[in-house]
């Protein structure tokens, strides 16, 4: 048997992406559908998520669904020294289903491995986020009306940030054409250049936002954080250098649209919030249904 | 047969001969493969021989032993280059290099402290590739790739 577990984007395919846009979709003409009645979901979180775990168990209440878990380890056994590996045995007895964040790199893998039941991963380390990239993708389709041909701009830190990492790879399947903006400290690592080049597709790389994002269908937003720089003074040199604001968006094209994996810093200025190109807060609201659509997907539900 | 070359160990009736060890590899080479846990086996090894290829080598002998092939390529990490004779009384019947394996499994570390095999009891789980004749091991659970330097192998 297939196991049905989501730990990274490179567990699901074309078809399965486009699957999940289909279901999302249906999800937010009718998002309350008791397709989970009589399950539960286990919402582990080992580190603290409010926003991914408030949209998980949203998302398993508008499915009838019931959900036990934690948002910390502070008042559960964890704390006392149990292992990941047991906490996962124990909850698979439980629940149907596991949802799960922790701080540590491969422990959805892990978990995976161990669980009688599918594991969804909501974040290891600085790993993998999949279920984000998937909400990322059907705010992508639902704004521009396909996921082919378009033009993305990917800005800020592209060294780092596993969201950027993760829709570049969901992407390629539908012959995108990149921008990369970043600060040379931030630039996107080479085996992703060597990824794309492989399968063919175009890409380019700046160091500047404007003019650079007139041209771009999607313009995807990420922090550039402080503790990612080796040296604190090139940190302060480009800290308000990848900010967007409201003024540069004049020459954009009419049907661009602003991505931000959330929370933000500085680096959308809020004057751009009011401006019909900003769409991150629809994007996380787009969360809950593309979260219903993964959880139906793992428990082979529809 | 390059017996004339390995006087310094003697031969033996069956087994396996495993050469052109990089000296410094040898105790690895006995670890990967068990071979201070045998019961019964005589096991002799050299070490510190002259090499053209390595510098310096060893060479380990192990009598009435036959390894399965996914035992031997193990050795591949430490002992890229060497050389396996399969002994049936007193004959090479078979002679073969390792290949590096597409999977190594609980013989290596992860060398991202944050992956989650460096905090619980979990055997490593890599695979593998070359690159510019180095070899790279790619975590099952992290991602994160591995320098076999950085791999301590034990
Ligand atoms: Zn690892």
């Amino acid at each position: 048997m297939k196991n049905r577990s989501l730990v990274a984007i490179s567990d699901y395919s074309k078809d399965d992406y486009l699957e999940i846009m289909e279901l999302a979709a249906q999800f937010e003409k009718n998002p309350v559908q008791k397709i989970l009645d009589g399950k539960v979901v286990a919402t582990l979180f080992f580190e603290p998520s409010t926003r991914t775990r408030l949209s998980f168990e949203s998302a398993v209440n508008r499915l009838g669904g019931k959900v036990l878990g934690f948002s910390d380890t502070s008042q559960t056994s964890v704390s006392k020294g149990e292992t990941l590996k047991d906490t996962i045995k124990m909850v698979s007895c439980y629940a149907d289903l596991i949802v799960m964040r922790h701080p540590l790199e491969g422990a959805a893998r892990y978990a995976s491995e161990i669980s009688k039941v599918p594991i969804i991963n909501a974040g290891d380390g600085a790993n993998q986020h999949p279920t984000q990239c998937l909400l990322d993708l059907y705010s992508i389709k639902k704004t521009q009306g396909t996921l082919d041909n378009l033009k993305i701009t990917m800005v800020g830190d592209l060294k780092y940030g596993r969201t950027v990492h993760s829709l570049l790879m969901a992407m390629s399947y539908f012959n995108p054409s990149f921008s990369f903006i970043a600060p040379e400290e931030l630039r996107l690592p080479d085996e992703y250049k060597q990824f794309l080049k492989q399968r063919n597709i175009k890409f380019e790389e700046h160091t500047e936002m404007a003019p650079n994002i007139n041209d771009a269908d999607i313009i995807y937003m990420t922090r550039v954080q402080r503790e990612r720089f080796a040296d604190p003074l090139e940190y302060e040199k480009v800290k308000n250098v990848y900010v967007l604001r409201n003024s540069m968006l004049d020459n954009t094209k009419p049907n661009v649209k602003i991505l931000h994996p959330l929370p933000r810093v500085n680096e959308i200025s809020t004057d751009v919030d009011d401006n019909p190109k900003a769409y991150y807060f629809e994007q996380a609201q787009n969360a809950v249904y593309t979260r219903q659509a993964i959880i139906c997907k793992t428990l082979q539900l529809l | 047969m390059e017996n004339e070359k390995v006087l310094s160990v003697s031969a033996i009736e069956n087994g396996t001969v495993i050469d052109h060890i990089p000296a410094q590899s040898l105790f690895k080479v006995i670890s990967l493969l068990n071979l201070d846990k045998l019961a019964d086996n005589q096991v002799t090894f050299g070490y510190n021989l002259k090499s053209k290829q390595l510098g310096m080598k060893a060479i380990i002998k192990v009598s009435e032993k036959f390894f399965e092939d996914i035992e031997l390529d193990k050795i591949a990490l430490v002992a890229p280059n060497a050389k396996l004779n399969i002994i049936k009384n007193y004959n090479v019947v078979e002679k073969r290099l390792v290949k590096v394996p597409e999977k190594v499994i609980g013989i290596a570390h992860c060398m991202n402290p944050k992956c989650i095999t460096n905090h619980e009891k979990i055997p490593t789980k890599f695979t593998t590739s070359t690159t510019g004749g180095n070899i790279v091991l790619r975590c099952c659970y992290c991602d994160k790739c591995t320098d076999i330097e950085h791999a301590e192998i034990f």
